[in-house]
């Protein structure tokens, strides 16, 4: 540690750490627009400049400057760093003035007014008149994808985004090209961005040369209500913030949280909103005698139900849970189906070889998502994860980049953004290296840390816990699994996956999974099929079965209901969801749901009156407390309840016979994988660009 | 200096690719860093790229350069558009005319250059000629400030011009023979230009003089018979 003295405070620091992060420490504060924490460091913007003694005599970048550069004073004095001097404040005032030379007065229409680092610096650092008579510098504004607009007078050439592109996407799409002061920042002949965290840049951007095309001259900061909530996009529940005018959710935003997403989330997470405006259903419906859905109400809905299940057995009924369904509703169907005694429940995806019954930490990300960057090798067993977890790819990558790190994938060969083994497509290839015969198994046992990362391509199928299990034998036998360290780590697609295994809202003595539901539908062994908003099972393949469908847009599910059940979106209710790695979110109400529309649990519990199985609470509260006396463990918000490594020891000797097929993970479509992306204008275009771009390159090669 | 942009895509080739002794060159070039480290060899990989085209990078020149190093093609045209002596549009085929107009050279006439240039070739820098065999721009300062004014023609300095000696200069790249480069006005490279004019006395060269070291450094003629 060393000593330094910050406007007169003496504090210990790492001698490796800036100036800036020292006067962070000292609770002094240094304007930046360069400098980011998760970033580079480029020392460009010159606007974080400090007065040093021990060091150059003139003002010094602190963001640049390690505390190890300044030396002690004659008599071993350490070294002093003030940031009110009034000649630091002549100083950043000059920085300031150059700055606003070429900088458009636009900010009554700009998009980043209220918000913007710029505009709130000036107000500390800035001159009240130009001393500049000359003509502003113009730059032509460029086109680098759907998501993010440019307005290219504004860029103060910070390069935050060209070093977020480079750095933690790992694509290098966006450049800065000529010099001086024609420079300009560009993607290669402007082509559109590759990234799948593009959004972010808007975020990073200081100043509004790059803001956010979807939402561009939507609202202002101030008008917004904020509201904290979580992703349900992928299964690493990014935590995210809600910003929502009346009615209306108008745009999402990163929230910062370490542990999970730092302070990134993906595209198809930010520009989803769009899709939670249309396509909804808003009132229940009913498929007449005619064959066609007809608007009823609520009370003609839950009558059609009622007679309908009331003259069913049993084991003719089944229910399916889809991707986002929260903690609470699957609780609440769970409950309710237990009363009307039907064992046909599942709520992971087709085939799925996971199963509460092996223990919590057979089905969880056990190394959890900050654990990444202890590991130091990894492999990718059936995920593509730049589709399945974007935000984990870019984690996973943040530990390549700091070097001492080997990945290998065993799957559908695809591009990661860093340098990996593809070592095979199946499980021939899991088997060779459990026997030893692949190089990587010798990575992977001289690794301290390693991590065995199964995706769903490899456990969704028919030998899926033979997968599993194999994998988890593989994750024994090269040390992953211990009391220190588990990597063994099982990646989930959807937001409600861990939550639905937690609660056991799996198939029950006798009872049918997914695929085997779908099966029995389409063979008549079925009457009545519920879908808690469950769209990405094949609903044409339910045969002549009533469905109901409580969701909340018209996709695949709702075209072939026979009763539509309006729910709320993840944005309209609160709920509990449970992260791949376990961990316990709550998601808050940001919005009302349209309509007639209600919250999941509400409408089980009133459908639970009218079939005569009132379900035990009558308040979202009432319902936790009944949850979490049945689940402690999903009390405990954002934390982790510890899992036993004698899980995946215990799944490794389940064993079974494995398929030759390769692993294919389940998402195509990163922008299209749940109802609600699907309604969205926004994914969709994204994910025509996705498609060009695959078929170019196609035909390329 | 101005936007730098390449050229419209109706003037880009589809494709580059290096001649056989360029790429041989090329990898024993890339072959000098260190592995992981290839993307250190995209300047002279850049230049040689221009010389083998005409003298100027195509677009298409950009993506080879990028894949044969393993580079992102942004990175490789961040480099291509900092360094001016990278043309990035069609120069001249028979001489691309830099004139330089730093200080030095504009002192001793170098606005009487472009003159020429801009009435004989084309009105603006980075213009070809009708025929297109030439094609001027002003750089800034090449280096020969004792011959001033000067110009830089591929990769020969013509320097001491005149309006008249440009214009020689030029036609005899016109005739598409290569003038002798350096001083165009009889001199030898930078000796003084009409001879000497101090340190002319002979005997300082042939031996007949004594300095006196130890005291003054005075130079007196040597006593007879030394």
């Amino acid at each position: 540690m060393a000593k330094i003295k910050i406007d007169g405070i003496e504090l210990d620091v790492a001698p490796e750490s800036t100036l800036l992060q020292a006067c962070e420490m000292a609770g002094a504060e240094v304007p930046r627009f360069c400098f980011h924490e998760r970033l580079s460091i480029a020392g460009n913007c010159r606007m974080c400049l400090v007065e040093v003694k021990g060091g150059p005599p003139k003002p010094q970048a602190s963001c640049a400057m390690a505390v190890r550069d300044l030396r002690p004073g004659p008599n071993g004095e350490a070294p002093e760093v003030f940031t009110k001097t009034p000649m630091v404040k002549k100083a950043r005032e000059g920085v300031m003035e150059f700055l606003l030379i070429n900088h458009p007065l636009d900010c009554p229409i700009c998009d980043q007014g209220g918000e913007c680092d710029l505009q709130d610096q000036a107000m500390a650092y800035g001159v009240d008149t130009s001393r500049y008579a000359e003509n502003k510098r113009a730059v032509e504004d460029k086109y680098i994808g759907p998501l993010v607009k440019t307005s290219m007078n504004r860029c103060i050439q910070c390069t935050r985004c060209v070093r977020f592109t480079n750095e933690v996407a790992g694509v290098g799409d966006l450049g800065l090209i000529s010099r001086g002061e024609d420079v300009e920042i560009t993607t290669y002949l402007e082509t559109a961005m590759r990234s799948e965290l593009q959004g972010n840049v808007v975020d990073l951007c200081p100043v509004g040369a790059l803001t956010s095309r979807p939402y561009e001259f939507t609202a202002r900061p101030w008008e917004l209500t904020k509201t904290e909530s979580v992703d349900v996009m992928d299964a690493l529940g990014s935590n995210i913030r809600v910003d929502s005018r009346g009615r209306e959710v108008l745009r999402i935003l990163p929230r910062l949280n370490e542990a999970v997403n730092e302070e990134w989330i993906s595209d198809k997470t930010r520009h989803v909103v769009d899709g939670l405006r249309t396509q909804r259903l808003d009132r229940p419906y009913l498929r007449g005698a005619d064959g066609r859905l007809k608007p009823v109400s609520w009370a003609e809905a839950f009558g059609a139900i009622a007679a309908k299940v009331k003259a069913t057995a049993p084991n003719r009924m089944a229910a399916i849970a889809g991707d986002l369904a929260s903690v609470e509703e699957l609780y609440a169907l769970k409950t309710l189906a237990t009363a009307l005694g039907i064992a046909s429940i599942d709520g992971r995806p087709a085939l799925s070889g996971l199963d509460p019954k092996f223990g919590r930490g057979s089905y969880l990300f056990n190394a959890t998502i900050e654990g990444v960057e202890a590991a130091d090798a990894v492999l990718i067993v059936g995920a593509d994860l730049r589709k399945d977890a974007p935000i984990l790819n870019a984690r996973i990558r943040k530990r390549w980049r700091q070097g001492g790190f080997k990945a290998a994938v065993i799957g559908t060969p695809v591009d990661l953004t860093y340098d990996h083994v593809h070592l095979g497509v199946g499980p021939d290839t899991l088997e060779a290296l459990a026997r030893g015969e692949l190089a990587f198994a010798e990575v992977l046992k001289a690794a301290k840390r390693p991590l065995i990362l199964v995706g769903q391509g490899a456990v969704a199928r028919a030998d899926g816990l033979a997968v599993l299990s194999a994998a988890a034998r593989l994750a024994r036998d090269v040390g992953a699994v211990s009391d220190e360290w588990n990597g063994f780590s099982v990646l989930h697609n959807g937001a409600s996956a861990v939550g639905a295994l937690d609660i056991g809202f799996v198939p029950g003595e006798g009872g049918l999974g997914t695929a085997g539901i779908v099966a029995a539908a389409g063979r008549g062994d079925l009457d009545v099929v519920v879908l808690l908003g469950a769209d990405e099972i094949d609903t044409a393949a339910l045969g002549s079965a009533f469905v109901v469908y409580l969701g909340t847009h018209g996709d695949a599910g709702a075209h072939r209901a026979d009763v539509i059940l309006p729910g709320a979106a993840y944005t309209e209710k609160s709920g509990t969801f449970v992260n791949t790695e376990g961990r316990v979110q709550l998601a808050n109400r940001a919005a009302f749901p349209p309509g007639e529309a209600r919250e999941d649990w509400a409408i089980l519990r009133a459908l639970s009156a009218v079939l005569g199985k009132t379900l035990p609470f009558d308040s979202l509260a009432g319902l936790r407390a009944k949850l979490y006396a049945a689940y402690p463990h999903l009390a405990r918000i954002d934390t982790i309840a510890p899992t036993s490594a004698g899980d995946v020891i215990a799944l490794a000797d389940v064993g079974g016979a494995m398929d030759r097929a390769g692993f294919v993970g389940p998402i195509q479509d990163f922008y299209l994988t749940n109802p609600i992306a699907r309604a969205s204008a926004v994914m969709a275009e994204c994910s025509a660009l996705a498609r060009a771009r695959t078929t170019a390159a196609a035909a390329a090669e | 200096m101005a936007v730098r942009r390449l050229a419209p895509a109706e003037v880009q080739p589809a494709s580059f690719a290096f001649s056989a002794e360029n790429l041989a060159w090329a990898q024993a070039t890339i072959a000098k860093y260190p592995a992981g480290k290839q993307a250190s060899a995209v300047i002279p990989l850049l230049w040689r790229a221009q010389e083998q085209h005409d003298g100027w990078v195509s677009e298409a020149a950009i993506r080879y350069l990028a894949d044969m190093l393993g580079m992102q093609y942004i990175r490789v045209l961040e480099v291509a558009t900092f360094y001016t002596m990278f043309q990035l549009a069609p120069v001249g085929k028979k001489a691309h005319v830099q004139v330089c107009g730093t200080t030095p050279c504009m002192l001793r006439g170098s606005d009487d250059l472009i003159k020429v240039c801009k009435s004989r070739i084309a009105p603006h820098a980075h213009e070809l000629s009708a025929d297109g065999n030439f094609s001027w721009e002003e750089v800034e300062c090449l280096g020969a400030c004792v011959n001033a004014p000067m110009v830089q023609i591929w990769s020969d300095c013509y320097e001491d011009l005149t309006p008249d000696t440009l214009n020689g200069v030029l036609d005899i790249f016109e005739r598409g023979d290569k003038p002798s480069p350096g001083p165009q006005n009889g001199r030898h490279l930078s000796v003084p230009e009409g001879g000497a004019v101090t340190l002319t006395d002979p005997g300082l060269y042939d031996g007949s003089y004594r300095v006196n070291i130890v005291t003054d450094g005075s130079v007196t003629p040597k006593p007879a018979g030394e």
